[in-house]
């Protein structure tokens, strides 16, 4: 199970958006086998997922959040009910923002992360690929 | 005014060279880290040189990588399919299809300078992308990797008119950054990148059966088992790729083994159910199944088709 991280960010995301709306059937077999590829791109969207659930750990982004009135439980069920494009989407948005320092989140990053969740939660409507939850 | 503003642009472009110039983390990383490791030396002189004509170096660069792959093919085989006349150069994607085309293993390197020598290392030349200008300026260009000297800190590349070119491995860094970092192995089935990851091998073995039914891939399963014997993509792709070839025998052992090894799967178990099954071996068939959808997740309603119709095998039998 432990995969490459670099396998993780570039064949990934664009492979759970690609994969998961094809056919699951093997080509050419009868038979309902699970293709590999499906195996690989339920893994990645996993790992993309916990990799956002982790963002919300975070104590500046908890602290924000709070501060706005959003629970962190609230914010964590929201990311959990995004689909696997959507949660391919933003770890590619992820991928190209400057990389994090050690322990401090870079301003840039931060307010990424938190428009997304507000983006989510249906607060703001920043980014093209979040689709705020219906009330 | 026009001198003022020509002044302004001649000193933009100096200091984006200057900061460009300052920055080439893999090439530093790789010659500073002490032990390291690749021979001081490796060069693939074998690997045959294609001239490119006019602006055809993606034809040019993907024939040279064929040849050595295998493929007798010559560069003007190559250009109506990866050359696009009206953007004078070749899209990455193009390279990958018509490698594919070739009954070849298209395989993206990761962006690491020790990817690209350690593939040259293990005999395996380097299908690059580079930009030779600038990132607003940009000149696009294909070249073959086949060799390095360390020492010398010179890569060495098959690369338009030149045969040899002795690149500088900071240059190289620069214009392959600003290519992103975009590097491919062509290989015929079977033989394994040094660098492979497991679960990237096996997409592109699968997106090879897609452009080319009828190259047998077969190989390519054989060498990743050999390699990842416990990687849970691997048995599934090897164990779907023995079903295709109807060795039924042969596809349960790696159900099997997928599903001992990784028993949260719920794809191993939905498989060996499906193989058991047509097997004859209900009993077995029936707890696959079974077990496949209490695990269920996005395969349920998968596992439950698999178990109906097992099921229904079952009834017709008594």
């Amino acid at each position: 199970m432990m995969m490459n991280l670099h396998f993780m960010r570039f064949v990934g995301r664009i492979l759970v958006a690609s994969v998961l709306s094809m056919s699951i059937y093997v080509p050419g077999a009868q038979a309902d086998l699970v293709s590999a590829e499906q195996v690989i791109a339920s893994q990645a969207s996993r790992h993309d997922r916990d990799r956002i659930l982790a963002l919300l750990e975070r104590e500046e982004v908890r602290a924000q959040l709070q501060a706005w009135g959003v629970g962190a439980d609230a914010a964590k069920a929201r990311v959990d009910a995004l689909t696997d494009a959507e949660v391919a989407g933003i770890s590619g948005k992820l991928d190209s923002l400057p990389a994090a320092g050690d322990g401090i989140i870079e301003g840039l990053i931060f307010v990424f992360i938190v428009l997304l969740i507000t983006d989510i939660l249906g607060f703001t409507k920043v980014f093209p690929f979040t689709k705020p939850v219906r009330r | 005014m026009f001198r003022v503003f020509n002044a302004r642009n001649i000193a933009g472009v100096f200091v984006a060279l200057l900061v460009a110039a300052c920055s080439t983390p893999q090439t530093t990383a790789l010659l500073n880290s002490g032990p390291h490791p690749f021979a001081d030396r490796a060069e693939l002189e074998q690997v045959v040189f294609y001239e490119q004509e006019a602006h055809q170096c993606g034809p040019a660069s993907l024939a040279m990588a064929l040849h050595e792959s295998g493929a007798g093919v010559k560069p003007e085989d190559l250009t109506s399919f990866v050359y696009l006349p009206e953007k004078q150069g070749s899209l990455q994607a193009e390279m990958l299809a018509a490698t594919r085309r070739h009954g070849r293993v298209a395989y993206l390197l990761r962006p690491e300078m020790g990817a690209v020598l350690a593939e040259i290392g293990a005999g395996n030349p380097v299908v690059v992308l580079q930009n030779l200008a600038l990132s607003w300026y940009p000149m696009w260009h294909y070249a073959v990797a086949v060799g390095y000297d360390l020492p010398e800190r010179e890569l060495i590349l098959r690369s338009g008119r030149e045969p040899r070119q002795r690149l500088p491995l900071a240059t190289f860094e620069h214009t392959w950054a600003r290519g992103n970092y975009w590097a491919m192995l062509v290989l015929p089935p079977g033989k394994l990148p040094q660098t492979a990851v497991a679960e990237s091998y096996i997409l592109a073995l699968a997106e090879l059966e897609l452009s080319s039914p009828q190259t047998d891939t077969w190989p390519g399963y054989a060498a990743a088992i050999q390699r990842w014997p416990d990687n849970l993509s691997v048995l599934i792709g090897a164990g779907n790729a023995a079903y295709r070839r109807h060795d039924l025998a042969a596809a349960e052992q790696y159900f099997l083994k997928a599903q001992q090894d990784h028993p949260a799967s719920a794809a191993a178990s939905n498989n060996l159910a499906q193989v058991q099954g047509e097997l004859g071996n209900y009993e077995a068939a029936l707890a696959s199944a079974l077990r496949a959808v209490a695990l269920g997740g996005p395969l349920e309603a998968v596992a439950r088709k698999t178990l109906a119709e097992i099921r229904q095998r079952m009834e017709r039998r008594r």
